[in-house]
Order: C-alpha cells, then structure tokens, then sequence
C-alpha cells in the first residue's frame, strides 16, 4: 500500500472511531461554546471595539479547545498498545502521523465552522474584508495548531503528566502562528489593514513544522 | 587538563573585569538617558550569547539525532541550560533599563518580546527533559529543540511586523541607531567577556552531565562483571 | 556499549540469534548477558518469575525496545502478541483485523476472515472488541499477530485470563502454526498448557539464564 494510501486508511480508521463514540467531538464543542460564553461575559464590547477584538478571542478560544482535542489525539492508540503493533509491521510512520494530523484538522476545524456562527451572533460581526481571506486564515491557523499538536501529543505521550506537558510545549512554538492568525482575522474583520504579510508567515510556518513533523515522527515514535 | 582550566578561568575573569571597566567607567555617558543606559552593556551581550548558545543546541541535538553519542546530548543539555539563563539576564535587565527611561516597564518591543518567546520555548524544553522517562529524554528534547530552534525565526520575523503595525518605544534604540566607538568597543569586549563565561560554565555543566553518565555506564559493567562471575 | 541491530540472520538454520544481550532500565538490570539461538521451526517456552526479564527479552527480539548491551538478529517478518491487545475497543473484530492486514498491505477481506475463523471467532460478528471476553480478546489478538503470515511468532503471555476453551483454540493454532514450519517463542506462568507444543524451555531468573533445556520439566 501506498504512503498517502495508508494515510487514507489511518484517517478512515480515526473517524470510524470518532463517530462511534463521539468523544472528542463532544468534548471540543461543548468546550469551546463554554470558552466563547466566558469571554463575552469578560469583554462586553460596543460593535466599534468588537471588530478589533472579535479575532484574538476567537483564536484564544480555539487553542484551548484545540489543547483538549489534541491531548487525547493518541489516547485510543496509548490505551492497548496499538502502537507497538504499528511498529512491528515496519508500516511507514509518517501515514500514520499524516492521517492522525489530517484527523485532528477535521475536527477541529468542524468545530471552528459550527462555533464560528456564534461569535458573529455575539459579537454583532460584519466581516469588512474579503471572505475568501479569511476562510484561508482559518485554515492555515488550524493547520499550524493541528500539525505541531498532533507531534507534540506524540512526544508527551511518553512523559509524566501528560496532559500538562502537551500546552507546556504546543504554547511557546505556537506564539508567532497564534499572533499571525489574531492579527490577520483582525484586519479581515476590520478592514483597517492588509492580512497579506499574515498569510505569508502562517503558510511559511505551515510548510516548515508539517516538513519537521514528518521527518522527525519515525524518531519520536520509535525513541523506546 | 587541571592548569588549562585555571588558566580558563582566570582568563575569563580578566575578560569580565575589563568588560566591566570599559562599560562602567570608560565608555562615555549617554546623552539623553544618562549612567543607566550602561546597563545596555550586560543587556546586548547576553542577548548574542543566549542566541549563540541556542544555535549550539540546535547543532547538538540534530548530531545526537545522527549519531546518537550520549556525550553529545549532555552537550545539548549544558547550551540550554546556561542559554536560559544568559536569557533570563536579557529579560530582568531590560524592564531595569526601561523603567527609569521611558517609564515603563515592558513595551513588548520586538527584541525584548523575542527573547521572551525564546525563554518560554527552551524552559519547556527543560521541563520536557525533566519530565520524561530517562531512556527517552535525549532523543524526545533533541526533536524539541530543533522545533524550537526553527522557530526563531519565524517568531523574530511575526514580531518584528507586529510592531511595524502597531509602534512601541524601543529598548535600546531602533536597530541602525549610531553607536559611539568607544561604546562599541565596550559593547564588544563585554560580548567577549560573555561567551568565555558562557563557555567556562558550560564546560563545567557539560563535564557533570558527562561524569554522571559515566557513573552509570561503570554501575552497569560492574553489575555485569559480578553476575557473570557468578554464573562462572 | 554497543548497541543492537536487527536484521535478518545470516545463518538460515537460526530463526532468531541473542548475543550477549543486557538490559539496564537506569540502574535496574533487566537482562544480563543473554545469549541464545533459536533454530527456525522450533517452538521454545520462555519461563521465569516477575521481573525475571522475559518480557523485555521479547521486546528487544521483536525490535521494540534497543538492548544496552550486545545484539540481536532476528527475521524482520514477525508477529508479536503481548497482554495489551494492540486492539481498537470501538471496531469490530473483523474491522481490526482489516486495519491490521492494511498495515501489511494486505487488502483481502476473505483473507481477514479466515484469521478470525482460524482463532474460532466468527467474522461476522458485529460486535466492538470493548464487549469482548478476554479469551475473545486475547484470540483476536493472535489473529492480529499472524495475519501476515510470520515466519517468527513472539507471544507475551497469551494464555492469561483465557478461558479453558479459547486456549484449546489458540493452542490448535499453534500446532498448526508449528507443523507449518514457524519459530514460536512463548512467555507464559503456565508451562503445563505447552507441554505437548514446546520443544524447549529457557528459564530466566534475575535477568539471567537459569537453565535451558529439552521440553517442559
């Protein structure tokens, strides 16, 4: 079989399991509805200001209900050694690492098109710029979250507290794709600025991590 | 090994004391800001330093990943280590310079939020090498570090249009500011001072790390040696 | 230290060469100094108390885990068993077994049924291996292990907390899987089911070899 076939197969393998029992999906909604109540009750924003704030809300939201997907990306493998199997087969890890990642992003990202309707509710949103730009950032962000989540995940999946390791790690690499995203969504939003130079970096940190990823997953997962 | 290592030391203790005198006393004294801008002198060169020692931990743990040396993942243990702390120095010393400045204390300046980004980055390394069962740690924080080593960049760059967008005041003058020779001078034999020091500690760090491994290799050929005296 | 390679032997007549291979979990020696050859086709009961090594020993002959000290060849064709299931509990048995075959490249559906109905499972069984028993869990896990075919067979305690039935069944398997020709080494507390089955016994104690020798005592 091939790389990308076998990637294929992991994916269909995750979302045959997701569906099944929903827990994730469940989990990251639920989450990130309770996210974006909290925060409109911390910032109660005339329709000026909110323009400019909606963005970095948003995407604060989205990382901690990414956080909570990511943690648990690996738990079903973890739980019964599925990996060991993985191993042993000499299948090539970076289908497995693709179609993990490729999971998360679908996740994620139907979560962020179900929440996204919210925020426009609440924050009275009319976007000023160009909505194709703004589905491209959506995009590109969750991607770079998604893909050094996925990786990182795998690299706490190894240590002591596991779950605290995984924001510890994800946080400070992510900070450049975090304020890229925040300012892009928000001159989008505003209309005041060009997201262009935004764009660029997020598309150049999506090409450098997904690259590290898949070069550096055979290593992580066979550091035993 | 013993001479060469005083020599080191008391070499690089003339180098700090030189540093120090240049910066302090023979270096002129700002024009607007005054005697407490001498701190720029502690300030830039443990910046350079930091970065410098990163770029050793970046090499080290792509080496370790290659060729799988123990004595190369102490090396990658030893430049973060003291790269944090030559970090830490950049980032108490600029609030101290900032506030009787402008004022303030932080101002999320590129250079100064960079370093902050590079801190968070190598502690989480850190704790990632804490936390990690011991088999794993050097190859798990040698994945790590060259994450966070590619990403300097790319955070440099974010902010450094962030504050194109929106202007701060800038500790230390905006980048192309004229710096007097002399001033230079002090700035460069500080610089000097900072990596001897760097390198005298991380030799010490790198020498522990390296003799606690070794600890564990003679445990082990020990035990190996007794049971197998005993099957005899 | 040296450290291991795993490739495949040399010597055709050895299914599986240990050399001088020692195991350090930090401090903690695993494995000391263990050498053994094992001749394609036979099939050897590893015995021992916990913490004896025997699973480790396993691990590093299946390329899971790297030895401190010495080497090992092993053929890179095995299948290896051990007491997590390396199972998804959300699919049916069949589903994992397709998945697993997936990872071989191996895409017959018939050929994942008949795994399952090898071990005495139904392929159409619709339900989730989370409702399985653990005999059905531990049968499907054999399946799982040997659906490509393996020359070499690594099982960690297949037999425990299997019901009487389910081990008749792996057991008749086993067999088959010997008068096949395969290398099978077993880890098992229950030396008694192999009786028939095992050619050899290796006892390891305290990371050693204890002793080595012909069929079950």
């Amino acid at each position: 079989m091939t790389l990308l076939g076998l990637a294929a197969t992991n994916l269909q393998k995750d979302l045959r399991l997701e569906w099944r029992s929903r827990d994730t999906l469940n989990a990251l909604g639920f989450f990130a509805l309770l996210v974006v109540v909290i925060f409109s009750f911390s910032f109660d924003p005339s329709a000026e200001e909110s323009r400019r704030i909606a963005g970095g809300i948003f995407w604060v939201s989205f990382v901690f209900a990414a956080l909570v997907a990511l943690n648990q990306s690996w738990a079903r493998e973890l739980r019964n050694q599925v990996l060991d199997a993985y191993r042993v087969s000499g299948a090539p890890p970076a289908s497995l690492f693709m179609g993990k990642a490729f999971g998360n992003f679908l996740f994620v990202a139907l979560i962020e098109a179900l929440v996204s309707p919210l925020f426009v509710i609440f924050y009275n949103l009319r976007a000023i710029g160009s909505l194709w730009m703004l589905a491209a950032v959506f995009l590109l962000g969750t991607w770079a979250l998604v893909i050094n989540g996925t990786f990182f995940a795998a690299l706490c999946a190894r240590t002591r507290s596991r779950e605290m390791m995984l924001p510890l790690l994800l946080l400070p690499i992510s900070l450049p794709a975090v304020l890229a995203m925040v300012e892009a969504t928000t001159a989008i939003l505003t209309g005041e600025s060009s997201p262009g130079m935004w764009i660029k970096l997020l598309t150049g940190y999506d090409i450098v991590f997904t690259t590290a990823s898949l070069l550096l997953f055979e290593t992580v997962l066979n550091s035993e | 090994m013993r001479p060469l290592i005083v020599l080191f030391v008391v070499v690089t203790l003339a180098l700090l004391g030189f540093g120090f005198y240049q910066g302090m006393y023979a270096a002129p004294t700002e024009q607007t800001m005054g005697d407490i801008q001498r701190i720029f002198y502690y300030h830039v060169p443990s910046a350079w330093t930091a970065f410098i020692l990163f770029f050793v931990n970046f090499v080290a743990s792509i080496w370790y990943l290659m060729k799988r040396r123990t004595t190369t993942d102490a090396l990658a243990l030893a430049s973060a280590e003291v790269g944090v702390v030559f970090c830490t120095i950049v980032l108490i010393t600029g609030p101290l310079w900032a506030k009787p400045v402008w004022g303030i204390w932080w101002t999320w300046d590129a250079r100064l939020t960079t370093t902050l980004v590079l801190w968070l980055i190598y502690v989480s390394y850190l704790i990632l090498r804490r936390f990690s069962d011991s088999q794993q740690t050097p190859t798990l924080a040698a994945a790590l570090a060259i994450f966070g080593f590619l990403d300097v960049p790319i955070v440099y760059m974010s902010i450094r249009w962030w504050r194109t967008q929106h202007p701060q005041p800038v500790i230390g003058g905006a980048p192309g500011s004229g710096l007097d020779p002399s001033m230079k001078f002090a700035l460069y034999s500080n610089f000097v001072a900072f990596m001897a020091m760097a390198a005298l500690i991380m030799w010490f760090r790198y020498r522990l790390a390296v003799k606690e491994q070794r600890l564990e290799e003679e445990h082990r050929a020990r035990t190996l040696r007794s049971q197998l005296r005993e099957v005899r | 230290m040296t450290t291991s390679a795993i490739a495949n032997p040399t010597s055709s007549a050895h299914a599986v060469t240990v050399h001088n291979v020692s195991k350090f979990f930090g401090r903690f020696p695993a494995l000391l100094g263990i050498t053994a050859d094992f001749k394609a086709g036979e099939v050897v009961a590893l015995l021992g108390g916990n913490g004896s090594g025997k699973s480790t020993l396993l691990r590093i002959i299946a390329g899971l885990a790297r030895p401190s000290d010495g080497s090992v060849q092993a053929t890179s064709r095995l299948g290896y068993m051990a007491h997590a299931s390396m199972l998804y509990d959300e699919m049916s048995g069949v589903e994992n077994l397709q998945y697993a075959g997936a990872l071989y490249g191996i895409a017959s559906r018939e050929h994942c049924a008949s795994a399952m109905s090898s071990v005495g499972l139904d392929p159409g069984l619709p339900r989730l291996v989370r409702d399985y028993s653990q005999g059905m869990r531990q049968r499907l896990s054999l399946a799982r292990a040997i659906i490509h075919d393996p020359d070499l067979l690594l099982l960690d305690e297949p037999f425990s907390n299997v019901d009487a039935s389910s081990a008749t069944q792996m057991l008749a398997l086993l067999d088959d899987l010997k008068a096949r020709g395969k290398t099978i080494l077993i880890v098992t507390h229950q030396p008694e089911l192999l009786r028939s089955l095992a050619d050899r016994s290796i006892v390891l104690s305290d990371g050693r070899v204890a002793s080595d020798s012909r069929g079950i005592r």
